[in-house]
């Protein structure tokens, strides 16, 4: 679209610019604009240690939001992060508690119960043609309470394993904290599906029209099935690197991320229509909202002030970019 | 002549609804320790009016083919307001009511424009502005406090002439003061068409604009009649962020239990009304064939995720499999 209308200040840029998605370029924008803000409030904000512990804290939510991103992409949303992240998370803590054959299943055993609500999910929405985003309101609140009774409504006591501490918190290469690394494989792994691999492509298509994918002779229901799944897996995945970083899972460990998730894809620029976008928006959202997090945190903003900033930050940002076509 | 079969296709879901909420209702009362009294009625009345609000608001938006996830919030943010306002002489409290009653109107009428004139899509926007909504209710009760004008609050929670609940009272009050004119008018079928075929409607020159900013606004307003009464029944206003969600997730069980089709231009809030009741009936039947209170989230989950899927029954009348994919 904005190729043809190449003129103007845009006809002068660079042609990495122009080519850019310009929801990706502001989000890009406003971190810059964020840590200009933060060092004037204190010196130490754009030290690298600082800055390594940023990214450290948005790696969590960049593997979640990845898996969100994953499905957003396909039209489709998932509510059910909130308890898919506390049911890996306590899943993970409570093998842990089974002796060393425990001890060594925790993490894939809290990845795999992220996979079963992902799969549920996706039964529904694909097989069962339930909206999504009722499917995966549902399926949250039977992990709830799958959750709730298992642990008798208080945080289980059952800490984690040394490994998972040791990918949330250790340092396999000097400087560079784990879960950066890890986030940087997913992340790697996810560009590479996405736009290398027949199933990426049939992602986008399924965003975009899945009434024309499936004529084009693509079982998209699976492909639907699995992201989802995916994403449930990935939710876990992020709750069992959390109980790893705070060393056991609590109840509503899970709350925090569901919004941050989807606020992160959204404000990199994928459409939440489906069948746009691209994973570098989604860093840069991930990035943004941790940052925006940090800010506000020292600033010493309380909890309500928080919400409030947050809430109204991204309706002027999908205000600015994300909205739809008006009906002629 | 066959006026009837055509009323009797129209209210199925409503009838389905009422059916399944006396069904339950009867095993309730009959296993009841107490049996069937005024007291035990007034009791399941009163908590099954404040899902019943939020179910009706949740039903205006979705009969436009929206959804609202901040109706919890709204719920919740009204109720803390009237903790502080609704209180003091007659004239205080009833400046009060007008004043959360104009608070929920405004938030709802808030995520109306940011949805129609904004044209951003209504989860995101109201998952946002649910933030938000949240965060002054923080600001108002950073802790659970606050009063309420008892007067008024017993009025409206106790019975009247000893038998009728009062808030079952005040509920057809509402339904018939709001919903039965919105539904009649131009703007609530302006409401229906632009749920049941957006592109259609705009093409006859149906009013969708004003006739889903209107139900936007109204659902905000009967969001804080709920959050009224919750302040009338507990005398406090507290800023939980679960009760929030949880309401505005028993909100979609109560409108899929009650008929409402999630892709709009179908049912109607009396449906929705009756699958609050039905839902909060079949949730309390734990507690009288005593099961332990742990499992009332697993159970309400469960029932919420039956509801849903049992929509997919219309897929075995689907001919044509592309209309699978919408």
């Amino acid at each position: 679209m904005s190729e043809t209308a190449i003129g103007g200040i845009a006809g002068r840029m660079p042609k990495f610019i122009r080519r850019a998605d310009p929801a990706v370029l502001t989000a890009f924008a406003c971190i810059v604009l964020l840590l200009f803000v933060g060092s004037l409030y204190s010196r130490s904000f754009l030290s690298p240690e600082y800055l390594l512990q940023q990214l450290k804290v948005a790696s969590f939510l960049g593997i979640i939001a990845t898996g969100m991103m994953l499905v957003i992409l396909l039209g489709q949303i998932d509510l059910s992060v909130p308890w898919s992240v506390a049911a890996g998370a306590m899943m993970a803590c409570a093998a842990a508690a089974y002796g060393p054959v425990g001890v060594a299943l925790a993490i894939p055993f809290g990845i795999f119960c992220g996979m079963l609500i992902g799969l549920v999910n996706g039964i529904g929405v694909a097989y069962l043609r339930i909206p999504s985003m009722i499917i995966t309101l549902a399926t949250n609140a039977v992990a709830q309470g799958l959750m709730v009774v298992y642990t008798g409504g208080f945080s289980p006591q059952d800490s984690a394993t040394r490994a998972m501490r040791y990918l949330a918190t250790g340092f396999a290469i000097p400087g560079v904290p784990n879960a950066v690394v890890i986030w940087a494989l997913i992340g790697a792994a996810m560009v590479f599906v996405l736009t290398r691999t027949g199933f990426g492509r049939t992602v986008y298509g399924i965003g975009n029209r899945e009434r024309a994918a499936y004529l084009s002779g693509i079982d998209t229901r699976r492909v639907v099935m699995i992201a989802f799944a995916v994403s449930g897996g990935l939710s876990a995945f992020g709750g069992v690197l959390l109980a790893g970083y705070a060393s056991k899972a609590a109840q509503s460990m899970g709350d925090a991320y569901l919004l941050p998730a989807i606020a992160a894809v959204v404000l990199g620029g994928t459409s939440i229509l489906g069948g746009r976008g691209s994973y570098l928006g989604t860093v840069a959202g991930v990035i943004l909202i941790t940052l925006l997090q940090s800010i506000l945190s020292v600033m010493q903003m309380p909890e309500a002030g928080r919400q409030i900033i947050y809430g109204v930050v991204i309706v002027a940002m999908l205000l600015l970019y994300g909205r739809a076509p008006a009906s002629r | 002549m066959r006026d009837w079969r055509y009323w009797l296709a129209e209210q199925r879901g409503t009838l389905l609804a009422f059916g399944i909420f006396i069904m339950m209702f009867i095993i309730y009362t009959s296993n009841h320790p107490a049996g069937f009294t005024a007291n035990v009625v007034q009791t399941a009345s009163n908590k099954g009016v404040l899902l019943a609000f939020v179910a009706m608001a949740q039903t205006l938006v979705v009969i436009t083919a929206g959804i609202d996830l901040s109706v919890g919030m709204i719920f919740l943010l009204t109720n803390c307001l009237a903790s502080w306002l609704v209180i003091g002489t007659g004239i205080e409290t009833a400046f009060g009511v007008f004043a959360v009653l104009g608070t929920g109107l405004l938030c709802g009428a808030i995520n109306g424009a940011i949805v129609i004139y904004g044209r951003l899509q209504p989860i995101v926007a109201t998952i946002a502005t649910g933030a938000v909504y949240f965060g002054i209710a923080l600001l108002l009760r950073p802790f659970p406090g606050g009063s309420v004008n008892e007067d008024l609050a017993d009025a409206l929670t106790g019975r009247l002439f000893g038998v009728v609940p009062a808030s079952l009272v005040v509920l057809m009050a509402v339904v018939l003061v709001v919903w039965v004119p919105f539904s009649r008018s131009v703007l609530g079928r302006a409401a229906y068409a632009a749920g049941s075929s957006e592109m259609a409607a705009y093409m006859s020159g149906v009013p969708i604009r004003r006739g889903k900013f209107a139900a936007y606004a109204l659902a905000g307003l009967l969001a804080a009649i709920g959050g009224l009464f919750l302040t009338f029944f507990t005398y406090t206003g507290e800023a939980a962020y679960a009760s929030g969600n949880a309401y505005t997730l028993f909100s979609i069980a109560a409108v899929v239990l009650g008929g409402v089709s999630l892709f709009g231009g179908k049912g109607s809030a009396i449906g929705a009304i009756f699958g609050a009741l039905a839902f909060r009936t079949i949730g309390d039947l734990l507690f009288v064939f005593d099961f332990d209170p742990l499992w009332q989230p697993l159970f309400q989950g469960v029932i919420l995720l039956i509801a849903v899927s049992l929509g997919a029954f219309a897929l075995f009348r689907v001919r044509n499999r592309l209309e699978w994919f919408l």
